[in-house]
């Protein structure tokens, strides 16, 4: 995947352009665009028939069905009782994709406000950081027996954990954002009197902008994890996320939707990754330029 | 009689304890346009933050009516996110002027700095030249009495920044401010000021002040006759006196 951002060029500037004539934007999609992602494809796919039909000991090929037959017993069966075919794989994929959405909004909404919070105030920040920063590496995985003790409900323990993992790239990069508009800036306000309020709203927030938006990217594409793996810890009765059914598959032998429900979800990280690139192209592409290295 | 902006022995020591400005006595009267040039680090831009009161000084008084200073800063400080009739309207923004008179004002510095055209285009796709003049429309807005430029263009070609000279000239005879403009070039301070100022290194202070005698308008020929030259060189000599 290439940078969703990345794809509005701008000239370089160049010493014998005069500072007085107006840039020129460019906004091409190259061939090496399209070419690079079909080679790698074909690559994988040729990799998979190999690996199920020759490089595996013959003993173990029965869990890497090939390709032609992932497709064919795992997305075109549509129902063929004892939970095979493609409906169970949707069914609790529905089920994870509503734990990390929500996860994901809960996550927005205390980050952001976190992080608003850290930025105003400097005694929030030297309170908070240290835990957010051991949060960050603390292996979520390993509270599970915690959460399962302490609170009641599968889909509370699942987006809890969702809310855990998917938390400081959100709050990081948001403060990174409004720490670090420029001084210049900053004392243009000064000098018009602008209030705390109005700095943070007219000022921060939209300089903030490209930084929030990484760190969403970043925090969606965690949550859709945290959604996933919190499941082979939290199931319960009717509810099966995508996770839980993946192990399930795993137990009884199920190549073919096993290889399903795993391409579904990580097609499910693919679209989230997609979305917030689009979204965020939308919000700030018109004045946002990315750089890169030559 | 005290000037728009007067400095009464004006001093600046920071808490580091760099002595940047060391006592500057002078006044900046409507219709007059000062110019200060010195060498880098003798405490200009100090003066102007002083002036603006974005820094206090530790010395002596300055006199300004501080709501009607206009800014413009060395980079154009432009917001990257809002197009360019946004940005020039921001300051009128946060000073509560309603949007019709917004907006009105808006359109007329537009037709001033040369900009119409480019209302919707954002910083990313303008020339320095063109975010300069976004720059100098956002002050006017304002209708600032009291002008202050640090080195405003300083980082332009040549030809875009003589092009500004004028263009700015011609704001100063419609507009009538007092202005004090900071610059590292010579040729530029003559060209544009009623009066030059020289400051010597740091700690810095006035050392020269030469009466430009060159009558508004001032065309681009000024530049090239012997009388110029001579004064450019006068500012030059003192210049390099202060140097040492
Ligand atoms: N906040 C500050 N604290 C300490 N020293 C400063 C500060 N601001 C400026 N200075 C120093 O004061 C001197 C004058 O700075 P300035 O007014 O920016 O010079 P210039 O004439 O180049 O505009 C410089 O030596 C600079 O390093
Ligand atoms: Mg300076």
């Amino acid at each position: 995947m290439t940078d969703l951002n990345s794809q509005v060029a701008v000239t370089p500037p160049s010493s014998r352009r005069p500072d007085d004539a107006p840039i020129e934007t460019t906004n091409r999609v190259r061939a090496s665009d399209i070419i690079g992602p079909a080679v790698v494809f074909v690559l994988f796919i040729a990799f998979w028939y190999a690996l199920s039909t020759r490089l595996l000991p013959e003993q173990k090929r029965f869990l890497l069905p090939t390709p032609h037959k992932v497709l064919k017993e795992g997305f075109f069966t549509w129902e063929a009782g004892e939970q095979r075919g493609l409906f169970p794989i949707l069914k609790s994929m529905w089920s994870s994709i509503q734990v990390a959405v929500i996860g994901l909004i809960i996550t927005i909404i205390i980050g952001t406000a976190l992080a608003t919070a850290m930025a105003t105030r400097r005694w929030v920040e030297r309170a908070t950081w240290p835990y957010l920063v051991a949060l960050q590496s603390a292996p979520i995985l390993a509270m599970t027996p915690l959460i399962r003790a302490l609170i009641d409900g599968v889909q509370t323990q699942r987006i809890l954990v969702v809310v855990l993992i998917a938390f400081f790239p959100i709050v990081n990069n948001t403060l990174f954002g409004l720490l670090s508009v420029e001084k210049s800036q900053h004392e243009l306000f000064t000098l018009h009197g602008a209030s705390k309020w109005t700095r943070l709203t007219k000022l921060q927030f939209p300089a903030a902008m490209p930084n929030i938006f990484v760190g969403l990217r970043i925090s969606a594409g965690l949550s859709v994890i945290g959604a996933v793996v919190g499941d082979f810890y939290f199931r319960q009765g009717g509810v099966v996320g995508i996770g839980a059914q993946i192990d399930i598959y795993r137990g009884r032998l199920w190549g073919s939707e096993l290889i399903a429900a795993i391409l579904l979800a990580s097609a499910f990280g693919l679209v989230v990754f997609i979305v917030f690139g689009f979204l965020s192209k939308l919000a700030i592409g018109k004045w946002h330029t990315t750089t890169r290295g030559q | 009689m005290a000037g728009a902006l007067s400095f009464n022995n004006v001093g600046m020591t920071f808490p580091d304890g760099t002595r940047a400005l060391g006592g500057a006595t002078f006044d900046v009267n409507p219709g007059e346009f000062i110019t200060v040039v010195g060498p880098s680090g003798c405490g200009k831009s100090t003066l102007l933050r002083i002036a603006s009161n974005l820094e206090t000084a530790t010395e002596g008084i300055c006199n300004v009516d501080r709501d009607s200073i206009g800014y413009v800063f060395q980079d154009a400080t432009l917001l990257p996110w809002r197009t360019v009739a946004k940005n020039i309207e921001l300051l009128a923004e946060l000073h509560g002027v309603d949007k019709a008179e917004r907006d009105e004002r808006v359109r007329n510095v537009i037709d001033l700095v040369g900009l119409s055209g480019f209302e919707d285009k954002y910083p990313k796709q303008l020339s320095g030249g063109m975010k300069m003049r976004a720059s100098l429309a956002r002050s006017l807005v304002m209708k600032p009495r009291v002008f202050l430029f640090d080195e405003p263009f300083g980082a332009l070609d040549e030809i875009t920044r003589e092009r500004l000279n004028d263009e700015l000239l011609r704001l100063f005879q419609l507009e009538g401010f007092a202005g004090l403009f900071i610059t590292h070039s010579i040729s530029e301070a003559v060209y544009m000021s009623t009066k030059v100022l020289v400051m010597s290194s740091r700690p810095g202070r006035i050392v020269a002040s030469f009466d430009v005698p060159f009558e508004y308008p001032r065309a681009h020929s000024l530049r090239y006759e012997p009388k110029f030259a001579e004064l450019c060189g006068e500012v030059s000599t003192a210049l390099r006196g202060a140097l040492v």
